[in-house]
C-alpha cells in the first residue's frame, strides 16, 4: 500500500517535469535564472573593485573616464561617484533575489498555512478569517509600506516585515479556494472516517495536494516581491547605501541619464528584465505542467 | 442585488476606518515629535505649540478629534513642517494633477489594451495577434519605473521631441511621457485578458449559432461577442486604478509633475507627518472606493457572482 502510493505520486511528478521541460521558454527561464544566480556568487571573485570602494581617478568624469572596459577593471563602467558598477550590479542582484525570495517564501508559508485552516475548518471561522483578508486587502499596501520604512527607519528587517505582511493576502484565497475542494474529495473523506485527526488530514492529505498551485504561484510572487522592492528603492527607500539592489540602481541610472551615462541604466535594467522574464516564462511553465486542465 | 451591496459597504466602511486609525498610530509611535527639531524650543514655547495643537491630549481623544475633522470637515489639519500651509492645501495643489494624468492613463490604457485584446482574438494566430501578445508579455516587465528613464532617453535625449519633465499647466508634451510610463504595464494586462476572453466567447456555443444563422461577422462581434467578452475586465479595472494611483507616485517624481505623489515623498522625507498621512488616507479611500465601484458593478453585470 504505502510502496504503491510512493511510486503513483512520483510518476505524477515525473509527468509534469516532463511537460515542464518540453516547454521552451521555461527552460530557457530556468537557464538565465541559473546564470544570473551564478554571477551573481561567482563574478565578485573576478572584480578589480569592491562594491564601496570609490575609484577617484574616475570620479566625477564618469562620462568620459567610466565607461565600461576591461583596461580600467570597470566591465560595466563606473557610476556617478566613481564605484564599480559590475561590483554594485551583481551585489543589487543578490540584494534584489534574497528579497525576493525571502518575502515569496515568508507570503507562502503564512498564506498556505492561512489558507488551509481556513478553508478547512470553515464555518464561521473561514467567514471571520476570510473578512480579514478582505479588509486587509483593500488597504493600500504601498502607501503603508512606505510610511514603516520612514517611520521606523529603512532597514532589510523592515522591508522583509512590510512586504510578508501583505503578500500572503493573495496566497490565501488560492489555497483556501483550493482547499474547499479538496476538503470533499472521496479521499479526505475516507481519512475522517478512519478517525485521522483534523491536523493529521491537513497535513498528509490537503497540503501535499496544494503544492502543485502553491508552486506556481510561489514562482509568480518573487517577481512580484522584487517589483515591490525595486519600486520602493527607486524613490530612495529601500535598502541603505553603500548597500543597493535593482531599484536603487536604475534609479541613480534613471537620474543620471542625462549626462551621457546610459550604462548606467542598461547594465542593472538588463539583469532585472531578464529576471522577471526568467521567472514569468517559469511560472508559465509551471502551470501548464503541474495544471493541464487549465489551458 | 441589494443584499450584496449592502454587505459589501459594510466591508468597505471598517476598512476605512483601519486604515485611519493603522495610519494614525503608525504616526504617533513615530519617536520625536512634530516640533522636536536639532535647536530645541524652550519649554514653555513647546508646551503652548503642543497644545494649540491637541498634542497633550490622550491619544483616543487625539484620534477622535482627527476622525471628527476628516469625516465631518474633510480636514486633514496643518502640515508640522510647511507652517503656512495645511494638508488641505497641499492636497489641493497636487490632486488635479494626479488626477489629469492618472485618468488620461487609466482611459489610455482601456481604450488601447481592449482594442488590442480584441482585434488579437478576432485575428487568432496572425501577426496582429502576434504583434499583440508580444507586447503584452514585453511590458510585464516594464513597469513605470523603467519606462519613464526609458521614455526620456528616447524622447528628450535622442530624439529631443518631448521636455524631459515638469507640468507646465499640463500641456499636452508635458503629459505625454507620464501617461505612457504609468499605462504601459496596465495595457499590457488589459489586452491579454481581453484577448483570453475574447477567444472564450468566440469559441462558445451562442456564437455558433449567429453565426450558423447567417448573421454577418461584424454583427456577431459587435452585437454578441464584445458586451460578454468584457465583463471579465471589470474587476481588473479596479485593481489598473490602485496600481495607477501608486505608480503615480514614481512618475511624479521621475517627472516633476508635482501631483500629490510628489507632496507624498516630500512630507515622507522631511517626516512631515501630518502630510503623509492626510495624503495616504486620501488615496486610500479612492482606492478603497474603487475596489467597491468595481465589485458592484461586476456583480450588476453579472449576476451569477456573489461571494
Amino acid at each position: 500500500m504505502n510502496t504503491e502510493t510512493v511510486i503513483k505520486g512520483r510518476s505524477l511528478w515525473s509527468d509534469a517535469r516532463r511537460r515542464f521541460f518540453q516547454n521552451k521558454a521555461a527552460v530557457a527561464g530556468v537557464i538565465a535564472l541559473t546564470c544570473i544566480v551564478l554571477i551573481s556568487f561567482i563574478g565578485p571573485y573576478f572584480a578589480v573593485w569592491s562594491f564601496e570602494e570609490i575609484d577617484w581617478d574616475t570620479m566625477g568624469s564618469a562620462a568620459t573616464l567610466g565607461k565600461p572596459s576591461f583596461a580600467s577593471g570597470h566591465f560595466f563602467g563606473t557610476d556617478d561617484l566613481g564605484r564599480d558598477l559590475y561590483s554594485r550590479v551583481l551585489q543589487g542582484t543578490r540584494v534584489s533575489l534574497k528579497v525576493g525570495i525571502i518575502g515569496a517564501g515568508i507570503a507562502v508559508i503564512v498564506g498556505t498555512v492561512y489558507g488551509t485552516v481556513a478553508g478547512y475548518v470553515g464555518g464561521s471561522t473561514d467567514q471571520i478569517m476570510m473578512r480579514i483578508v478582505d479588509v486587509l486587502m483593500s488597504i493600500p499596501f504601498m502607501f503603508v509600506l512606505i510610511l514603516l520604512l520612514v517611520i521606523f527607519g529603512r532597514s532589510e528587517t523592515m522591508i522583509f516585515i512590510g512586504i510578508g505582511m501583505f503578500a500572503w493576502l493573495d496566497m490565501s484565497r488560492i489555497v483556501r479556494g483550493q482547499t474547499l475542494t479538496l476538503k470533499n474529495k472521496e479521499f479526505v473523506e475516507a481519512a475522517r472516517a478512519t478517525g485521522v485527526s483534523t491536523p493529521t488530514i491537513i497535513r498528509r492529505h490537503i497540503v501535499p495536494n496544494l503544492l502543485g498551485i502553491v508552486a506556481i504561484y510561489a514562482t509568480l510572487l518573487v517577481p512580484a516581491m522584487i517589483l515591490t522592492e525595486s519600486f520602493i528603492s527607486f524613490l530612495g527607500l529601500g535598502v541603505q547605501e553603500p548597500k543597493t539592489s535593482w531599484g536603487a540602481l536604475i534609479s541613480e541610472g534613471a537620474g543620471t541619464i542625462r549626462y551621457d551615462t546610459e550604462w548606467q541604466l542598461l547594465f542593472p535594467l538588463a539583469f532585472f528584465v531578464i529576471t522577471l522574464f526568467s521567472f514569468f516564462f517559469i511560472g508559465d511553465g509551471l502551470r501548464d505542467a503541474l495544471d493541464p486542465k487549465d489551458r | 442585488m441589494l443584499n450584496y451591496t449592502f454587505r459589501r459597504v459594510l466591508v468597505a466602511i471598517p476598512t476605512l476606518l483601519i486604515l485611519i486609525v493603522i495610519t494614525f498610530l503608525l504616526m504617533h509611535s513615530a519617536p520625536g515629535g512634530p516640533f522636536t527639531s536639532e535647536r530645541p524650543l524652550p519649554p514653555q514655547v513647546l508646551a503652548n505649540i503642543e497644545a494649540k495643537y491637541g498634542l497633550n491630549d490622550p491619544l483616543y481623544v487625539q484620534l477622535w478629534e482627527y476622525l471628527k475633522g476628516i469625516v465631518l470637515h474633510f480636514d486633514f489639519g496643518p502640515s508640522f513642517v510647511k507652517k503656512s500651509q495645511s494638508v488641505n492645501d497641499i492636497i489641493a495643489q497636487g490632486f488635479p494633477i494626479t488626477l489629469t494624468y492618472g485618468g488620461l492613463s487609466f482611459i489610455f490604457a482601456t481604450l488601447i489594451g481592449g482594442t488590442l485584446g480584441v482585434v488579437a482574438a478576432i485575428r487568432q494566430n496572425t501577426f496582429i495577434d502576434y504583434f499583440a501578445v508580444g507586447i503584452s508579455i514585453g511590458a510585464q516587465v516594464l513597469p513605470n519605473f523603467v519606462m519613464a528613464p526609458l521614455l526620456v532617453w528616447l524622447f528628450t535625449l535622442t530624439l529631443g521631441w518631448l521636455p524631459g519633465g515638469g507640468w507646465n499647466g499640463g500641456a499636452w508634451p508635458n503629459l505625454i511621457m507620464p501617461v505612457i510610463a504609468l499605462a504601459t504595464s496596465y495595457m499590457a494586462s488589459i489586452s491579454r485578458i481581453t484577448r483570453s476572453s475574447m477567444l472564450e466567447v468566440l469559441n462558445s456555443n451562442y456564437i455558433r449559432t449567429a453565426r450558423a444563422k447567417g448573421l454577418p461577422e461584424r454583427t456577431v462581434i459587435l452585437r454578441h461577442a464584445l458586451k460578454p467578452s468584457l465583463v471579465p475586465l471589470i474587476s481588473y479595472l479596479g485593481v489598473a486604478f490602485v496600481g495607477m494611483i501608486t505608480g503615480s507616485v514614481i512618475i511624479d517624481v521621475y517627472f516633476s509633475t508635482g501631483g500629490l505623489g510628489q507632496a507624498f515623498v516630500n512630507s515622507a522625507l522631511s517626516r512631515d507627518y501630518s502630510v503623509m498621512m492626510g495624503v495616504t488616507i486620501l488615496l486610500g479611500s479612492l482606492t478603497i472606493f474603487f475596489a467597491l465601484l468595481a465589485d458592484l458593478l461586476y456583480a450588476w453585470v453579472d449576476p451569477k457572482i456573489r461571494y
